[in-house]
């Protein structure tokens, strides 16, 4: 399936691509949903390097959510193994999958699921109270240009506002891997592109390898790399030879 | 975790009106629990400290006169410890200030002062002094209720002699924590109290120098009750004994043991009932709180939380407003503690009343309630621990709704869609909505137990102080008196109608069982006395036979028809058999009637009496006081009247406060139940309610939705609150129910109406705080946010 694989270490942007960071191998997910078997993942096999900005493209109902969800380690496959610098996290047990989450992996939804009782600094304190070697939440909302907001409620928030919240409180923990559902998603064109804009900012100011998923195929300009999925497959792995900056995205 | 704490407080604000309800049950619960329990343990260390110190007897025996050394006897009885022997007497007193006629018991003490048993606690004053025959030290309940005090002087009439007395002291004794006079039940301070004298001085004057008429001992250790009053009654047999006893046969101690007892029903009833609820209460509330957090949980999940970061977390909600309610309860529990002490102190006279209030209790108390948390979170929790992150990402699938039994096409015309959605909503989940009838109908329920108690003592008055008895005063002779007694107290100006009885103490046997029981010989049931059941129905005197409360017969294992053994322990101690014509179900106390003629063949002598029933003409009867004061021969007087009227002032007193209480606790629980089942509907339906409101319907229509099935639940539950009430108090009169007095089960229409308008009116002010939060809530917003 994954027919193009190739590393090329010529493209300017890739930093260390030569370290694999995630390998998953013949990774296969179903549902019973009622008496209907639903695959939601066929047979996948990719692997993600260190540095590396991928974009997961796929309509409605192809599996995107599925693979992040489990390589998140918020969801178990159904068969297939996924491995995180050569650890194999679908035999992980329950502990050590929170303990996964807690030190390399840094969640952005859809809908941002900020605790609403909670501030924007307290959301991103949320993690950084638990993670080993966080940045200052403070300097993480800074980061997403939130600077001057540390004290607001999520209802006080604009969605891009929100969802920066959710990128800082993401990448706080300096995550190895950050994760991002749908980030554009609920979200209007400028402010979109200005959430864009932060995850590549960090991806490129930090390194963390960046996985979004989308199914807006414009967004994959801005990808190092460009997975495709259809109906649980894999249907098409390529590498952008240039990464556009967000801002130059139209759709 | 600081951050997750803060969640947890500021979420807990957002939620305190439902928070603030289960508090406030669990501090209902704890509050009976914690005050209960501490009264139950100070009544207990008190009567214990007190017995212990002075002395208290274990066996009791009062004979008509015995020589003095038959103490030296009575000690060698193996298991004997201590033996003191006294003087005891009744007699009629002129009270200063006080028109009607007053009867006190005199009891003797040692000349100088030595440890005796029984023995004195000198409140006040000083001790007699040898010599001066006319010192008296008198009970601290009859000083105080007659503002008397160490200094006065009162009059007696003493074997037939008037006496001034002096009052040199004020004393308290373990014989008499319940102070009533000798036949009575209630305690009248004003009229009776307890006189010590001088054993020289009482001796004399009642002719009684080098002989004793009461005896008390006690007991070793190990020893068997049983074989001492055996051979105390062997040995006492020919002096007149009524035949020795124990503590438990000792009214006084009889009362306080009961009074302890039904403390301790109260501890285990109550505070159940509430920490149920609290369990309730606890489990919707929570389980909804999860159902809407569920992305939350997604997210601290995903971000790193581990299972047992959320559980706790959840956990919290509600060990934090179980803990705020069980320091209220804990604080509330120590001050109506004190207060109930401060009651029972009126009631009981102990030298010294401590109140105890212990770690232990509160210990317990908050384990009580943190254990309701748990099990009332744990459904909840485990749901938040359990639910996969990646699942909980998504929405919760909707509910399945399946047609109802209004969904027949003949019905579903006729019914609005408003009432169709209420009714769905309650047949898809059946055992919900039955959990909250039955959680609003046990508000309801402590309601109606709560008021039964007073409707029993209301019944209670009535038997006892105006259906049973006519007369005004009750004449009670020091000796049997001859039938001719009639003549000169019917001789008295403005004695109407008068009445008498014969009061023969017996031993009264059924196989193995054996009871000191007096019998009542009565003139008849139709006249100043009668013969009233707990059901308030009049029962005639049978003209021949014996007719035993219910209880006794119980006790005896009898029926009607059996035949009864009877040894009188007085006169001439005949043997003979009496057969038992019927029982009667009584309030108060264990009798046994007979007609009196039957009564005097059966003791074989020309007959006696020992009292009389008076009614008198208000215009004489002040008169007729004064002759009563002076009159010989007399050892007591009981006026009806006044025993009703301190009835009256005491009971009130302590059922208000405790109606009080349990009315509002009831209320609390009423309040909680029906407000946090509005809430969690409000918070499940409001996207629904909001969606109908945008297609069209008025605030009053989608009102009508939620508070209609709020208002049907109520209503299903008032009817099994009336049933599980009366249920309740049937429990409770079972429990409560004792040798002294067995509470009638009765109900009046006013209990079931104060409880129907207290759970209405609950509804209604909560209908109101919902229904203002229904009509507040932002359309586009609730529209806007996921479920």
């Amino acid at each position: 399936m994954n027919s193009n694989n190739s590393t090329q270490p010529d493209n300017p942007s890739d930093r260390g691509q030569h370290v694999e960071v995630l390998t998953i191998t013949d990774l296969s997910k179903f549902y019973t949903m009622g008496e209907v078997r639903v695959d939601a993942l066929k047979h996948i096999s990719l692997e993600f390097h260190a540095g590396e900005l991928a974009v997961l493209l796929g309509a409605s109902g192809s599996g995107k959510s599925t693979l992040l969800n489990i390589i998140g380690g918020l969801d178990v496959p159904s068969s297939g193994k996924l491995f995180f610098h050569g650890r194999e996290i679908t035999a992980a047990t329950e502990a050590e999958l929170t303990a996964y989450r807690r030190r390399s992996i840094g969640f952005v939804f859809q809908f941002y699921n900020l605790i609403s009782s909670l501030s924007a600094l307290e959301n991103v304190q949320l993690v950084t109270e638990i993670a080993v070697n966080p940045m200052d939440a403070v300097e993480a909302l800074r980061l997403v240009g939130l600077g001057d907001r540390l004290n607001h409620f999520p209802a006080q928030l604009s969605g891009g506002e929100q969802q920066r919240v959710a990128i800082a409180r993401a990448v706080a923990k300096r995550p190895e891997l950050l994760l991002c559902d749908e980030p554009t998603g609920a979200l209007d064109f400028q402010t979109g592109k200005l959430v864009l804009d932060v995850i590549e900012k960090v991806n490129r100011e930090l390194g963390t390898t960046t996985l979004v998923i989308t199914h807006n195929a414009s967004i994959a300009g801005m990808a190092d790399r460009v997975v495709r999925l259809r109906s649980g497959e894999l249907s098409e792995d390529r590498r952008n030879l240039t990464r556009m900056s967000p801002s130059e995205l139209v759709w | 975790m600081k951050v997750l704490h803060r969640k947890l407080l500021r979420e807990l604000m957002r939620l305190k009106g439902q928070m603030l309800a289960v508090a406030a049950v669990v501090a209902c619960g704890i509050s009976v629990f914690v005050s209960m329990s501490s009264v139950k343990y100070s009544l207990e260390a008190s009567r214990q400290r007190y017995y212990n110190r002075f002395r208290f007897a274990d066996v009791f025996v009062q004979v008509k006169r015995a020589p003095e050394f038959y103490r030296e006897a009575v000690s060698r009885i193996p298991g004997v410890a201590s033996v003191s022997t006294r003087i005891t007497a009744d007699v009629t007193l002129d009270v200063p200030g006080l028109d009607e006629p007053a009867s006190a018991r005199l009891v003797s003490i040692p000349d100088y002062r030595t440890p005796v048993l029984n023995d004195l606690f000198l409140k006040k004053g000083r001790y007699i002094e040898p010599g001066k025959p006319e010192e008296v030290i008198a009970s601290k309940p009859f000083l105080e209720a007659n503002h008397l005090a160490p200094g006065d002087r009162i009059s007696a009439v003493i074997n037939g002699r008037k006496r001034e007395l002096l009052i040199v002291g004020m004393g308290l004794s373990p014989e008499y924590i319940y102070e009533v006079q000798p036949g009575s039940f209630f305690p009248d301070k004003r009229r009776f109290g307890v006189f010590w004298m001088g054993r020289r001085s009482l001796g004399s004057a009642l002719d009684m120098s080098g002989a004793f008429n009461d005896l008390s001992l006690t007991l070793a250790h190990g020893a068997s009750e049983k074989d001492v009053i055996m051979r105390l009654d062997n040995l006492f047999k020919r002096y007149g004994s009524l035949g020795a006893y124990g503590r438990s046969e000792h009214l006084s101690d009889r009362f306080i043991v009961d009074e302890i007892k039904q403390v301790g029903i109260q501890i285990t009833f109550l505070p159940v009932v509430f920490l149920a609820v609290a369990v309730f209460l606890l489990n919707i509330v929570l389980r909804r709180i999860v159902a809407t957090q569920r992305d939350q949980i997604a997210v601290l999940k995903a971000i790193g939380y581990s299972n047992e970061d959320v559980g706790l977390h959840y956990l919290g909600f509600a060990m934090i407003p179980t803990a705020f309610g069980a320091v209220v309860g804990t604080l509330l529990g120590a001050w109506l503690g004190r207060g109930l002490m401060n009651i029972y102190a009126e009631f009981y006279n102990f030298a010294e009343l401590v109140y105890y209030f212990r770690f232990e209790d509160v210990a317990l108390s908050v384990l009580l309630s943190f254990a309701a948390a748990i099990v009332g979170a744990l459904g909840a929790v485990r749901s938040a621990v359990q639910l996969p992150p990646a699942e909980a990402m998504r929405p919760d699938s909707p509910v399945l709704y399946k047609p109802g039994i209004f969904d027949r096409e003949s019905l579903r015309k006729k019914i609005p869609v408003s009432v169709r959605i209420i009714v769905r909503n309650l047949e898809r989940r059946p055992w919900k909505a039955a959990l909250s009838v039955l959680m609003i109908s046990l508000s309801v329920a402590i309601l109606i137990a709560g008021r039964y108690t007073y409707d029993s003592l209301d019944r209670m008055v009535q038997v006892e102080f105006n259906e049973k008895h006519r007369e005004d005063v009750t004449v009670i002779f020091n000796n049997p008196m001859p039938p001719s007694v009639r003549f000169n107290i019917a001789s008295l100006d403005g004695v109407v109608e008068h009445e008498y009885y014969r009061e023969e103490p017996v031993k009264m046997s059924f196989g193995h069982r054996v009871r000191r029981q007096s019998i009542k010989g009565m003139e008849s049931a139709e006249g100043l006395q009668r013969l009233v059941d707990k059901s308030n129905r009049r029962l005639s005197l049978p003209p021949e036979g014996v007719l035993l409360t219910s209880t006794l017969a119980t006790l005896l294992g009898v029926k009607p028809g059996d035949k009864l053994q009877i040894d009188f322990l007085q006169g001439r101690q005949r043997h003979a058999e009496l057969f038992v014509s019927g029982t009667i179900d009584e309030i108060l106390g264990l009798s046994a009637y007979m007609n009196l003629a039957a009564l005097n063949r059966l003791a074989g002598d020309g007959g006696a009496l020992n009292a009389a029933y008076l009614r008198l003409d208000p215009a004489k009867s002040e008169k007729l006081y004064t002759t009563f004061k002076r009159m010989p021969g007399v050892s007591g007087i009981m006026m009806l009247k006044a025993m009703k009227q301190s009835f009256d002032e005491l009971i009130a007193r302590s059922m208000n406060t405790s109606t009080l209480i349990l009315t509002s606790f009831a209320c609390v629980l009423a309040f909680a139940v029906v407000y946090n089942g509005a809430r969690i509907s409000l918070s499940e339906r409001a996207r629904e309610l909001t969606s109908l409101r945008v297609l069209g319907m008025t605030k009053g229509e989608i009102s009508f939705i939620l508070l209609g099935e709020q208002a049907l639940l109520t209503m299903a539950a008032i009817p099994v609150g009336f049933l599980i009430g009366i249920g309740l108090s049937a429990l409770l009169a079972h429990a409560l129910s004792s040798e002294l007095y067995r509470l009638p089960l009765v109900f009046s229409a006013f209990n079931f109406l104060f409880a129907f308008l207290v759970i209405v009116l609950v509804s209604v002010v909560s209908a109101f705080l919902v229904r203002r939060r229904l009509t507040g809530l932002d359309l586009v917003e609730v529209l806007k946010t996921r479920e």
